[in-house]
């Protein structure tokens, strides 16, 4: 390890290993009986592997990844639905670049667009907004993908569609929610994990209030965390001092960005235009009871779902939802197993011939694996 | 997607909209303000902020936006976002 060029503050990062040792012995976990942390986001996922944080950490200390890449957890019935919304002669498809590749049963977006469909990645919903004032005849949908983070920009995007009554732009509504799948980990007996790194971002417009049942109900330590690198190292500290002290409390080591309270203006847009599903389907996880949200009804004509009549939209067919053969994308991405231990990685999966969102999303866990791993197979030959 | 990028406010865009110009590793684009915005836009002239999918969501200092931009590059991410702000450009070059 490059230690002084990798890390900016390398003295710091030295203290924090040495600091988590310490607290290692203190606990008296082992390399047979190691502490599991589970880091949220996939951004964390992709930094912990960018500066080889779970090679230099204590042996007995174990990261595992949790369902944070909200690309990754997307159903493929979803993407199917994506898809036959681009397919549409009178749509314009806009999308994040993140999601053009994963695939679908019958195509990808990227292979919808190569054959025709008018699909287009945008930065931002309201360069889709614009997309749409500029093209009053076209149907300009918006593929809303993302956690608490990117919901207050879809959400500030509907606000101001309705204010110019642009009757022709509509949201795919997949945004979700961080609490509700954590809540279904807890609550499954095989999942055996010791503590959590929060994702900072998210809770920037949350606050970490909506943690707190993690360690009141389930008497688990939490710490919201940045993503340098001696961020999750201070936050993989702080967790495991609070094992050490026995106790489990939702700590913010990234106070600097993260208001206790979140983001009031971001609450606001999220609560006048969303609502929650009753429930909403998740690559691995299943159907989760609250934890997807939809347009309420006094924005219903910017749901594409009501629009077009897709996925949970009234009217919508019934979905069948097959994933694809051989891939443990559901295992990886709920931490069960390494991505390395998935029989298709490196082999079937590849970041240019992915069978799973993970392969290809900046934020999945196999894609942290492939470019920075180390533990690729060697290609034959 | 999730990660925000920093960005220095330059200017108003567009007032009514609460859009403010931004400069962001280089490249200018416009961007909203709504969730940092407490007082007059002009206010926000100077300030680093974070910016997600085109939203500034918190205002931080430069000492911060510093940092956060280096370990944003060394994870590909500043290049990620640069390059979907240059493709969203041609989407909207097309149509307009
Ligand atoms: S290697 Fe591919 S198929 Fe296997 S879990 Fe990862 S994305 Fe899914």
């Amino acid at each position: 390890m490059k230690f002084a060029s990798e890390f900016r503050d390398p003295a710091l990062a030295k203290g924090l290993l040495s600091a988590i040792a310490g607290q290692v012995d203190k606990i008296g976990a082992s390399m047979d009986q190691p502490i599991l942390i589970m880091e949220i986001c996939g951004g964390h996922t992709h930094s912990i592997f960018r500066y080889g944080l779970d090679k230099l950490i204590h042996p007995a200390v174990s990261f595992v990844h949790g369902p944070g890449c909200p690309v990754c957890v997307l159903p493929m019935a979803r993407v199917d639905e994506a898809v036959a919304l681009a397919e549409r002669p009178e749509v314009i498809f806009c999308t994040f670049g993140d999601a053009l590749r994963v695939p679908g049963h019958r195509k990808s977006l990227m292979q919808a667009r190569a054959a025709g469909a008018d699909v287009r990645i945008v930065y931002s919903p309201l360069d889709a907004l614009e997309l749409a004032r500029c093209a009053p005849t076209r149907e300009v949908v918006f593929f809303g993908l993302g956690f608490e983070t990117t919901t207050p920009s879809t959400a500030l995007s509907v606000q101001q569609a309705a204010r110019e009554g642009l009757t022709n732009f509509s949201i795919f509504c997949n945004h979700i929610t961080v609490p509700e799948p954590i809540k279904v980990l807890l609550d499954d007996t095989d999942m055996r994990l010791d503590g959590f790194i929060g994702p900072g971002h998210v809770s920037m417009v949350i606050g970490v209030h909506p943690y707190d049942f993690i360690a009141r109900d389930y008497a688990k330590p939490i710490v919201v965390a940045g993503f340098e690198p001696t961020d999750l190292l201070q936050a993989a500290l702080m967790v495991l001092t609070q094992i050490a002290e026995g106790r489990a409390e939702v700590e913010n080591q990234y106070s600097r960005v993260v208001p206790e309270h979140g983001n009031p203006v971001s609450l606001a847009a999220m609560a006048d235009v969303y609502e929650r599903r009753p429930s909403f389907e998740w690559r691995g996880l299943g159907e989760i009871d609250a934890s997807g949200l939809r347009l309420r009804d006094r924005y219903r004509a910017f749901d594409a779902e009501e629009k077009f009549a897709v996925g949970y939209g009234a009217g919508a067919k019934p979905r069948v939802v097959p994933e694809a053969e051989g891939c443990a994308c559901g295992a990886v991405m709920t931490g069960r197993i390494k991505p390395t231990a998935c029989p298709q990685f490196g082999k079937g999966c590849t970041p240019d011939m992915p069978l799973g969102a993970l392969m290809v999303s900046s934020e999945g866990a196999c894609a942290a694996y492939w470019h920075y791993g180390g533990a690729r197979p060697v290609p034959a030959g | 997607m999730c990660l925000g990028i920093p960005g220095q406010i330059i200017g108003i865009a567009d007032e009514a909209r609460l859009m403010a110009m931004a400069e962001v590793s280089g490249v200018r684009r416009a961007v909203n303000v709504a969730c940092v915005a407490s007082g007059p836009l002009t206010d926000l002239v100077g300030r680093w902020v974070l910016i997600h999918v085109g939203f500034a969501m918190s205002v931080i200092d430069a000492e911060e936006a510093e940092r956060t931009l280096q370990a944003l590059r060394d994870l590909g991410q500043v290049q990620e976002a640069m390059d979907a702000m240059a493709e969203s450009e041609n989407a909207l070059a097309a149509a307009r």
